[in-house]
């Protein structure tokens, strides 16, 4: 078995992020919305913490930036959801389809 | 500790309004009317003591980095703040939730604080957030409004997308260069193509902030959907604040990368500017046509942003100034039509002259300034801003910005059009100013007239931003 290296980690985290990206542009529901975001939230954390440990090892700031994005990602997503939840009690539904007053 | 005192001071006095308001709303609480008294009379202390006291240094192991430029550029946010409290006073009073709306509202300020005086991506990435979450609930403070909550999501979702773009450049960033400090980066650099893929995620994500053109879709809807203090809020002191970091940032930090971003400020600036001059030719609410219209001043900005030398620095210092008053008189005119006729369209403000000639003048006298007619100070922000994006001699460049200054005369002119000139049956009532209210007003009118004449203020931020 190999062990796995810097190149193997950033390989998934850069698809994480594009899966994250892709996410976000294609689905319509707000919560599978935010669920993207955490994935490119998840793919820069991969990304700290492999470049910390293979290429900086003994200058901490990668780590120390992962659990900042780790708590300010719980901020960002109670703030979504109560406004996700106030949009559903306008509109009776949590799609973002439905959500189209504001037009050109 | 006694320099922790007086380089902090403008947070530590923002921190403390907080505090107070909170204990009040914990404690007995107080009446609408006195609590926005109170609130104006603590932001006007804040705005003065930015006055004072201001030094050079550092704090926190680098992290924290503050001049007398940097002051200034706080004491402008603090003035715009305080002029919403007057200007939406009307709306203010009415809010069953006052302690609140100034609790988030000064948090964002915090936020905006500390991201000015950032000297390290992780303190920026913070600061970053702490401005914009807080802005995202105050969207959402009509809660019973369809739209206001639809403007909110949108502002939510897009605000965490970038950001979410911009973490994967900032580690890439710490990958290539090991380090997360402004002066470490900028000795680091040595533009491989890494660092150029990591600066386009940076770039993206500043884009999104100022709503620069490929980025600019929320913009309108989040303007359309918030209530009007918000919207200001938003028009004004964010667009200010991140103008303010994106220039530390491309000039600090990206000076070895400097022939990328000219090429990718250039292409964007021009695209900023005719677009958002495009599309507002065709609006119709006020406050979307507002939302249209600073998007193309902020590509006006870029062209300033672009000369990369200290000119470039106060041009859109003094730019920003002259935004705020002429921005916030604007709003402030829509808000109190608004507030006491719901009206937001612009064929509705018809023969608005008749009524009420104090709103008109003030309303002529910004959209003057905006689309920098002389002798309002807009002109001289303009032309200060084409000057200093001279400097690299693109002249095609200039006169592509000045010929979109034309296009936005006419848009401008139209809504002056509109309120002096159109006959109109059934036009806006006579509306009677509270007198906060018209104090702002006079306060912007004030600042719109002289701000251009008075040659010391461009000489005072001249020498703040040569000094650097």
């Amino acid at each position: 078995m190999i062990e796995p290296g810097l190149y193997h980690i950033l390989f998934i985290s850069a698809a994480l992020f594009f899966i994250g990206i892709y996410g976000f542009l294609t689905r319509r529901n707000l919560i599978t919305m935010l669920m993207s975001i955490e994935l490119i939230l998840n793919s820069v954390n991969l990304n700290f913490i492999a470049f910390n440990k293979y290429v900086w090892p003994d200058k901490m700031d990668g780590l120390f930036f992962t659990l900042f994005i780790i708590a300010i990602a719980a901020a960002e997503a109670a703030v979504a959801i109560a406004i996700i939840i106030n949009l559903y009690r306008s509109h009776q539904s949590i799609d973002v389809e439905n959500a189209e007053d504001l037009k050109y | 500790m006694n320099e922790f005192l007086t380089l902090m001071k403008s947070e530590l006095v923002v921190t403390a309004i907080i505090f107070l308001l909170l204990f009040i709303k914990i404690g007995k609480g107080m009446k609408n009317d006195s609590l926005l008294s109170l609130v104006q009379v603590l932001l006007l202390v804040n705005f003065i003591a930015g006055f004072f006291l201001n030094s050079t240094g550092n704090l926190f192991g680098d992290m924290f980095y503050t001049n007398p430029l940097i002051a200034f550029q706080k004491n402008i946010l603090s003035l715009g703040v305080y002029l919403i409290s007057l200007l939406c006073a009307d709306w203010l009073k009415k809010t069953q939730h006052l302690a609140e709306f100034f609790m988030l509202m000064l948090s964002a300020l915090l936020g905006m604080f500390l991201m000015i005086s950032s000297n390290n991506l992780l303190i920026f990435y913070l600061a970053l957030e702490l401005a914009t979450i807080p802005v995202a609930a105050m969207a959402n403070f009509d809660l019973d409004k369809k739209r206001s909550s639809e403007g909110a999501m949108k502002m939510i979702l897009s605000s965490a997308f970038s950001s979410g773009i911009l973490l994967f450049g900032i580690s890439l960033l710490y990958g290539t260069t090991g380090t997360i400090s402004f002066p470490e980066i900028a000795a680091q650099l040595d533009g491989s193509s890494v660092q150029i893929l990591a600066f386009v995620f940076l770039f993206t994500a500043f884009a999104f902030k100022l709503s620069i053109v490929p980025f600019h879709l929320w913009t309108a809807d989040v303007y359309e959907g918030s209530p009007i203090a918000v919207t200001s809020f938003l028009s004004v002191i964010s667009k200010g604040s991140v103008a303010f970091i994106f220039i530390t940032v491309l000039y600090k930090v990206f000076q070895p990368m400097q022939d990328v971003w000219y090429t990718m400020l250039v292409i964007l600036a021009v695209a900023t500017m005719v677009i958002g001059n495009l599309f507002a030719l065709r609006q119709q609410n006020i406050k979307r046509f507002l939302a249209f219209s600073s998007i193309a001043q902020v590509g006006f900005i870029l062209v300033g942003i672009s000369s990369n030398d200290y000119m470039g620095i106060t041009a859109v210092v003094y730019f920003v100034l002259i935004y705020v008053f002429s921005n916030l008189a604007a709003f402030g005119v829509a808000s109190v039509i608004s507030e006491h006729s719901g009206k937001e369209n612009i064929d509705e403000y018809k023969g608005l002259y008749k009524t009420n000639p104090f709103l008109s003048w003030i309303l002529a006298l910004a959209l003057f300034s905006l689309a920098g007619i002389p002798p309002t100070a807009g002109f001289f922000g303009k032309l200060f801003l084409l000057t200093a994006g001279g400097a690299k001699a693109a002249y095609w460049f200039i006169t592509v910005a000045a010929l979109n200054m034309i296009i936005s005369l006419y848009y401008y002119l139209r809504v002056v059009r509109a309120i002096f000139m159109d006959k109109n049956d059934n036009p806006v009532g006579k509306i009677k100013i509270s007198p906060s209210v018209k104090l702002a007003l006079l306060i912007c009118g004030a600042g719109i007239v002289l701000i251009g004449l008075l040659s010391w203020v461009y000489d005072h931020i001249h020498t703040l931003s040569f000094k650097l």
